[in-house]
């Protein structure tokens, strides 16, 4: 077993290395004032949707069609919907929902588009081509026309509208994992792993996906907020989260026939939504820069 | 650049076959019976039997894939299961609006986008620059439906400069010819009706032009910077060159080609958004017509739509493709 033993250190020392890249990293984005205030957002955001049922001062869902439509007041922050429902209550259980939204249909293309980059650009051949004509035909369709095609047919609902939008962002992270792959596929160290007799599904989880973590996790946040937006379209048009949920797509849609009474009811779900999108696209820019010098323009 | 030409045109053959595969299941893929889907509850036995005939569903897919196929050669797009319509002779109107209002947008985009990044680029880290660039970062983010809605607020409930809504004064309608609007109330003399028809694009014209036009701005900017920095733009300045034609003639023709790739991509972008934006205005376009398709399950219009909609996006990338060369002659395709 003595032998063994020096095989240990250059994985200490590889997993040393990584954590060093990664703290040189955080210092870079830690200089760019923009990520901060965008990475502060999204914190509120997630704190907000977290705690949620703690910090609301109503539930989503107690009417009081006495105080209908009623402008923002001390008892009502945000004022109060046309079922006479706290806007503000609606809009911190909405991040929930939003997050959620974000976050699982971003993971869900990730995995997807990881698996099949991976096996287009590590295998090559007929699996590249059928991988990448598959891509290229789904980007050939306007995304938001693609999801609202994909929730046509699945049925009008919030996991529907997750499914379609995962969907949509699959080829994203296909193609860019798949091109990561190539270039990776050419270095040294992945021949001296294959010379070694390394199998296939090692080299490929082992050491292609960590070295192809970076523009994932910069694509991720941004496609976090693509998202988001996608999934408040769907819910304005009708296609995601059904009544009463407080999603806030949904919200903007039910404030339509209050424009001239209740602006309010358009103002702040409106904001909530923008203000989510715009913390996301501020980290994912200054992620960017961090973590990816080259992809900088 | 011929021959490159031709191969980004076969190229396009299977991805126009893919497109037309994925329309032709997305019927199929409906969860549980489509004719029983389609036409609800509380349909009858017999009047499934026959939309299942109509639709097809009664044979085997391949033999109704070809079906289809042959159908779409021959421009064939189907029928409207509400209308009773051939898609084909009732989508021009829609289309005709659609194009006439992302033509507006994509106007607005580009002159004001390109303007501002280069007024941006040449006065770097001025209030203007940083004004601009907070403004394209925020337009990034702004889900359009809202803005839309915004605009409705400002501009129609509490200024009343605006119509809110629709494509022309219903009470004064234009008479149609080409169904673009602006052009059909030019052609008739009607000063009257262009006026009306350029006031009620104004508001959704702007709304699906703002992330397109931050987007414009912000890689607009960047290129000029690079390009202001550049030699023989140093050069034409120490030649005492007005700043005007330093910029448009010489900068400009050097940033464009990062601007004409969003232009391509951000028109994707501009078709898909034209549904939401279509909504909000009541605007009579593809995009609502898709969306309408939905509500009544009226499927074989959603698959011609999506079709129809996906073929143009294809287009207009190869069309950006192939400008490149012309603009920049430094590109060549081998």
């Amino acid at each position: 077993m003595a032998e063994l033993a020096p095989n240990k250190a250059p994985e200490t020392a590889i997993r040393g290395a990584r954590f060093l890249l990664w703290l040189e990293a955080w210092k870079s984005f830690k200089k760019n004032k923009l990520a901060v205030v965008g990475l502060i957002i999204v914190l509120i955001f997630v704190f907000l949707a977290v705690f949620a049922p703690v910090i609301t001062p109503e539930g989503i869902n107690e009417q009081k069609l006495a105080e209908r439509l009623q402008p923002p007041s001390s008892e009502h922050w945000l004022g109060t919907d046309d079922f006479g429902r706290d806007i503000l209550s609606r809009i911190i259980h909405g991040a929930r929902i939003s997050l959620w939204v974000g976050f699982v249909s971003v993971i869900g293309s990730i995995v997807v588009g990881c698996f099949l980059g991976i096996l287009a650009g590590y295998y090559g051949r007929w699996v590249d081509t059928l991988i990448s004509r598959f891509f290229d035909i789904m980007l050939a369709f306007p995304s938001m026309l693609l999801a609202i095609a994909i929730v046509a047919v699945l049925g009008p609902s919030l996991r529907n509208a997750l499914i379609a939008i995962a969907i949509i962002n699959v080829p994203n992270f296909g193609r860019l994992i798949r091109s990561k792959v190539l270039s990776i596929k050419q270095e040294e160290y992945i021949t001296a792993a294959k010379a070694i007799g390394m199998r296939d599904r090692r080299i490929l989880f082992h050491h292609i996906l960590p070295n192809s973590m970076a523009p994932i996790i910069v694509q991720g946040t941004l496609a976090i907020a693509t998202a988001i937006i996608e999934a408040a379209a769907l819910g304005f048009l009708g296609l995601g989260a059904e009544p009463p949920t407080p999603e806030w797509g949904k919200m903007l849609a039910d404030s339509k026939d209050y424009l001239v009474q209740a602006p309010w009811t358009m103002f702040f779900p409106g904001i909530a939504i923008m203000l989510t999108v715009l913390g996301f696209n501020l980290m994912g820019d200054g992620l960017r820069d961090a973590l990816d010098p080259r992809m900088k323009n | 650049m011929f021959s490159y030409t031709i191969r980004r045109l076969l190229m396009l053959i299977p991805v126009l076959f893919g497109m037309t595969f994925i329309v032709f299941f997305m019927i199929r893929a409906i969860p549980g019976d489509p004719a029983q889907v389609i036409l609800g509850q509380l349909a009858t036995e017999e009047a499934i039997n026959n939309l299942r005939a109509e639709l097809g569903l009664d044979q085997p897919w391949f033999t109704q894939y070809f079906e289809y196929l042959k159908q779409l050669l021959t421009l064939d797009l189907g029928e409207s299961l509400r209308t009773r319509t051939a898609v084909s002779e009732e989508i021009w109107p829609y289309m005709a609006a659609t194009f006439e209002l992302s033509f507006v947008a994509l106007l607005i985009a580009v002159v004001v986008g390109v303007n501002a990044g280069i007024i941006s680029a040449w006065f770097q880290k001025s209030w203007f620059d940083y004004t601009a660039m907070v403004v394209a970062l925020v337009g990034v983010s702004m889900p359009i439906f809202w803005l839309g809605l915004m605009e409705q607020w400002i501009f129609s409930v509490q200024l009343d400069w605006l119509p809110p809504s629709k494509r022309e004064n219903v009470k004064n309608p234009v008479e149609t010819i080409t169904h673009f609007y602006l052009i059909d109330s030019l052609i008739q003399g009607r000063m009257d009706q262009f006026v009306d028809v350029v006031k009620h694009l104004i508001m959704p014209g702007i709304a699906l032009a703002t992330i397109p036009m931050a987007i414009i701005a912000r890689i607009t900017r960047s290129s000029m910077l690079e390009v202001l920095r550049s030699d023989y733009i140093r050069t034409a300045r120490a030649k005492g060159q007005k700043m005007f034609w330093v910029v448009y003639k010489h900068s400009l023709k050097n940033a464009v080609i990062p601007v004409l790739t969003v232009i391509g991509l951000q028109t994707g972008l501009l078709l898909g958004g034209a549904i939401l934006t279509e909504t909000i205005f009541s605007w009579p376009g593809i995009g609502r017509y898709i969306y309408n398709a939905i509500e009544y399950r009226d499927y074989p219009v959603i698959q011609s739509g999506i079709l129809i909609v996906a073929t143009i996006f294809v287009l207009i990338n190869l069309i950006v493709d192939l400008l490149y060369a012309f603009i920049d002659p430094r590109i060549k395709y081998n």
